[in-house]
């Protein structure tokens, strides 16, 4: 929890944006919204994904063998990142608010991954 | 200076420029939205009557509201646990049946954690974490007060368990599944269990979220992280602990209430299920809520022991990433509670090492402590003796504690009164006395006079010698053998001596703390004879200090301008040409008059205690008849939306004289109406409603 | 005057003591959002355990039938398609009213509100066609974290969708404007969140097969 940093350099970030004559749209970065285009083009890929990952089920087609829970996850972890960066606006936005995410996320995947090992799910 | 704080208001500092905000547009959205949502409550104009503390978002007056409501459930607990002292007093004791013991022991610890300390250092936090970091208010002030009346709505009902649930829990604090099934416990005490602390989370939850935003957000100019008390530094990760751990504990009360009431499988061991998950997710949330419990009172510790030996806390970078340590390694340790559990010796092997781990950043802070002290112009007063008890008790604990982390003793330890012995040094050695600490050091800003020294000293006394032949015997009865949670044990194991040594103790506890009651009242009455203690009594080191007591409601004429850790001391002292200490300004010269009169505050406001008294409808809807519990919803949620119509700052509000907010663009009309206020937090019907 | 931030050098925040902004947070950042975000990490480990929960207990049918073997999982797929698009009509909505174009944010409100109904009304024919199967929610260990957990998330999507008609509403009065963009960033903050903990659910509890 270095915070220390993170809020600091977020309050640098809002100094050198806080131009009286920045417009709406400007967040504490500076960085203008992507257009919708852009996140059309965001959703296609998610949608390109998520019809790879429906795919993986009809195991008649291709058969994935040990590769399939890999794979799987990693489409997850895309799609994931992308909603996260993109329609979350964490690309975008100042870098506390996903940290302040990450920080419940990793504690999540830390606690419970060891209670299910703990529990010999992965066994 | 015209410096306000609106907290709640939709920041967008780079956004709303001088001349962009038409001002008649917010006044007209004002005026639609009119002054009784749902035409029920008159807007509550603020004065000093108790309607008013109802309506109440002042941090100062909901820290009050906490720390009387918490003293109120100390002496709750406190009886439960004489009753307990009495019936061991003597072998085969017959002052309770074994199934009242079994409630009174786990309604002693339930009280004891979610009803005491916690609310105590929250008392503490919200009365002075905003005073500490320069700010008028917390970040959400009526999110604040949902904060406590929910908390005391779930207090409340967790309570009527012995009047309308035939009992309270009687499944140990704890609540191992499957002694908290229906099977094994019948009444509807652990369903008030499971449902009362699911109400009392959401309070913290809120709360967390609330302070976690204050601390980031509302610090003064200047004030950077490492500027702040280390107190606020201590509550502030007490919040981050609180924000990550509720969730897995209502999780596990979930799955508990769901088995109860509607029939789910989850502990149902014959179905297959698995009773170590319940340890798992309550442990994953209850051992951080150990450190919940004990990183306020190092906070307060912290601010104590430098002020009363006139030095700069020792390594205070140490103490606020010691803290962050705490905190973090807090969550790799919980397994430690189960280790007779049948996890594996993988498991057991690798929790025992973290646990081992985790001694060093506490003992960082000891010794910080203990270097603070040293060559310091120490001053005994009660406060600092307290402190300095702290510091000791919790030691002897913490020790006891790197004593469980070694699994072969540790198997010897389960569930004997040694590991009773253990976590009533760590608590109340080191939580209850580090708040009373906080009470004595504290109690003249919050009052406006002192309590008495004198009779501060023999509550002190009381309270050290009773605590210690109350627990201390707890150690060698566990070594011998003896179970905790038996409501009674047969003559001639070698229990009887230290057994009535522990109930005597307890009984000096129990004067010591009628004394407190007492010098409460006294101090008060003698309060109008004595000189006021003026704003910095004990020539202290944070802001708290630099406004007077007790603090206005406005807080500080203007907001302080932060130029260095402990700014307040700098400000009253400085260094000669030979590095001596030289006093620049007395403090009543240094300090804020409290005479500002053009501050806008946020408005008061009934809708918070709206909402909280749904929730326990709830509550007894899902228990005894689903129809309290519509009506309850219809409540919370009519409440909910009422809260998000009204405005933040009443147009109304009754002003002593014109604001004096020239050159602000927002200063002469009401802030924009937020609607649907998203500071309503969305989060707060799902918990309830689900 | 611009916001001025707390900065870590004292002449700077002595500068900054003459013409402080009253408005400025420490961080420059906005508390509500803050808090969101705040609020969603919190949020993390209410579904990690529900998820953990349902993962330890996926096998433990009681003898009866399992979850995992009832899963409809084209059906699936298209309600999870559809709630993934309803981050996309949100994140356009945002777009709409921060650009000052209330009638279209408004418009993508209301398709991500309906899109959202279409998903919960998914849910519900998905339970009931589960219960006709024979997996109720008191049917093992493993039916009970299934219902618990995916009933946990369909109800957060019901508060979505209230907020989002409380938008909506609010937006046909006419108060939704540029200015209070930030609310509908909120309240979208929270929708993209449903949306990626379904992600992660179709994920690890539809698609990886159960041993």
């Amino acid at each position: 929890m270095s915070e220390t940093t993170t809020t600091e350099r977020a309050a640098e970030h809002a100094a050198a944006s806080s131009d009286p004559s920045a417009d709406t749209e400007a967040h504490s970065e500076g960085h203008a919204h992507p257009s919708d285009w852009a996140y059309v083009k965001i959703a296609l890929a998610l949608a390109v994904i998520t019809a790879l990952e429906v795919f993986t089920y009809f195991e008649s087609v291709l058969d994935w063998g040990v590769a399939l829970v890999p794979s799987l996850l990693f489409m997850m972890v895309v799609k994931f990142y992308l909603v996260a960066t993109w329609f979350m606006h964490l690309r975008f936005d100042s870098k506390l608010f996903g940290r302040m995410f990450t920080a419940g996320l990793l504690l999540a995947v830390g606690v419970y991954v060891a209670t299910l090992a703990a529990s010999e799910f992965f066994a | 200076m015209s410096i306000i704080e609106k907290p709640e208001i939709i920041e967008k500092p780079e956004v709303e420029k001088p001349d962009a905000p038409p001002l008649e547009l917010e006044a007209g959205e004002v005026v639609r939205h009119a002054e009784r949502p749902l035409g029920v409550f008159t807007r509550p104009q603020g004065g000093r009557g108790w309607r008013d503390w109802l309506s109440t978002v002042d941090h100062k007056r909901i820290g009050i509201l906490y720390g009387v409501s918490a003293m109120f459930f100390f002496l709750v607990g406190g009886v439960q646990a004489l009753l307990i002292r009495l019936q061991l007093a003597v072998p085969d004791g017959s002052v309770l049946s074994a199934d009242v013991y079994n409630q009174i022991y786990t309604m002693h610890g339930v009280t004891m954690v979610f009803l005491f300390i916690m609310p105590l250092a929250a008392a503490f936090a919200n009365y002075f974490i905003p005073l500490q970091i320069g700010a008028r208010d917390v970040a959400f002030p009526r999110l604040n007060a949902l904060s406590f009346w929910i908390w005391l709505s779930g207090a409340i009902f967790l309570n009527t368990s012995w009047i309308v649930g035939g009992g309270g829990a009687d499944c140990g604090w704890f609540c191992y599944s499957p002694n908290s099934g229906v099977a094994f416990s019948p009444s509807h005490g652990v369903d008030f269990y499971a449902i009362g602390l699911q109400i009392l989370g959401l309070a913290s939850l809120i709360s967390a979220v609330n302070l976690i935003v204050t601390c980031l957000n509302m610090r003064a100019p200047g004030m950077t992280l490492m500027r702040m008390p280390i107190f606020t530094w201590m509550l502030l990760i007490t919040q981050f602990l609180l924000l990550f751990a509720l969730p897995v504990i209502t999780v596990a009360l979930f799955l508990l209430m769901f088995d109860r009431v509607f029939d789910a499988q989850f502990f149902n061991v014959d179905a297959g299920a698995d009773p170590l998950l319940w340890q798992h997710l309550f442990w994953i949330f209850g051992h951080p809520e150990v450190y919940i419990i004990i990183l306020p009172a190092f906070g307060v510790v912290s601010e104590v022991i430098p002020t009363f030996s006139r030095k700069p806390l020792f390594g205070y970078e140490f103490m606020v990433f010691s803290g962050v340590a705490i905190g973090f390694m807090g969550w790799g340790v919980w397994a430690h509670h189960m280790f007779v559990s049948g996890m594996g010796p993988i498991s057991v092997a690798a929790f025992s090492l973290s646990t081992m781990f985790i001694a060093v950043p506490t003992g960082v802070k000891v010794l910080n402590w203990l270097a603070t002290m040293w060559g310091g112009k120490l001053r005994f007063t009660v406060a600092m003796k307290f402190a300095v008890a702290t510091v000791a008790m919790f030691t002897i604990g913490g020790l006891s504690g790197v004593t469980h982390s070694v699994a072969p003793a540790n198997t010897q330890h389960t569930d004997t009164y040694y590991i009773v012995a253990h976590f009533h040094y760590v608590i109340f050695g080191g939580g209850v006395l580090g708040l009373f600490a906080g009470l004595y050091f504290w109690w003249p800003k919050i009052w406006g006079h002192f309590l008495n020294e004198r009779v501060g000293n023999w509550h002190f006394w009381m309270t050290l010698v009773g605590f210690n032949l109350t627990f201390g015997p707890m150690h060698i009865l566990g070594l011998q053998g003896m179970s905790r949670r038996i409501d009674t044990y047969a003559r001639g194991y070698g229990f009887e001596f230290w057994n009535l040594i522990a109930t005597v103790g307890s009984l000096l506890i129990a004067a010591a703390t009628a004394l407190f009651i007492w010098n409460v009242i006294k101090s008060r009455r003698e309060a109008r004879h004595l000189p006021p203690p003026g704003p910095d009594p004990w020539d202290a080191r944070s802001l708290e200090w630099s406004v007077p007591s007790p603090v206005p409601v406005h807080n500080f004429d203007t907001v302080p301008q932060i130029r260095s850790r402990d700014d307040w001391w700098h400000t009253k002292y400085g260094e000669g040409a030979d590095g001596s200490v030289v006093r620049l300004a007395t403090a009543e010269e240094a300090a804020q008059t409290g005479e500002a009169q053009d501050v806008h505050l946020p408005s008061p406001s009934f809708w918070p205690l709206a909402v909280a008294v749904g929730l326990p409808l709830i509550g007894y809807g899902l228990i005894f008849n689903l129809w309290f519990a519509l009506i309850g919803a219809l409540i919370a949620v009519g409440s909910l939306y009422s809260w998000a119509l009204e405005p933040v700052d009443d147009p109304d509000a009754v002003h002593d004289h014109h604001d004096d907010h020239t050159g602000h663009d927002d200063s002469s009309g009401p802030p924009p109406p937020p609607p649907e206020s998203p500071e309503t937090p969305p989060p707060a019907p799902a918990e309830a409603a689900s | 005057m611009s916001a001025e931030p707390v900065t870590t050098d004292p002449a700077a925040a002595a500068e900054a003591a003459v013409g402080h902004d009253p408005h400025a947070t420490s961080t420059g950042l906005s508390h509500t959002k803050l808090a969101m975000w705040v609020f969603l990490g919190s949020e993390c480990l209410l579904f990690g355990g529900l998820v953990s929960t349902y993962l330890l207990y996926a096998t433990r049918g009681n003898g009866r039938t399992l979850p995992a073997e009832v899963f409809d999982i084209p059906f699936t797929s298209v309600s999870s398609f559809v709630l993934l698009m309803s981050s996309l009509t949100m994140v356009l909505a945002l777009s709409a009213v921060s650009r000052g174009e209330p009638e279209s944010g408004r418009a993508w409100l209301l398709a991500t509100a309906l899109l959202g109904g279409v998903f919960l009304g998914g849910q519900v024919y998905e339970f009931t066609a589960f219960v006709r199967e024979g997996v109720g929610f008191t049917t093992s260990p493993a039916s009970s974290a299934f219902f618990t957990l995916t009933g946990f998330h369909g109800v957060h999507v019901a508060l979505g969708i209230v907020m989002l008609m409380s938008l909506f509403v609010r937006s046909v009065k006419g108060n939704l404007t540029k200015k209070n963009s930030e609310t509908v960033e909120i309240i979208g903050l929270y929708w993209h969140f449903v949306d990626i903990v379904w992600i992660f659910i179709f994920t690890v509890i539809y698609l990886i097969p159960v041993d």
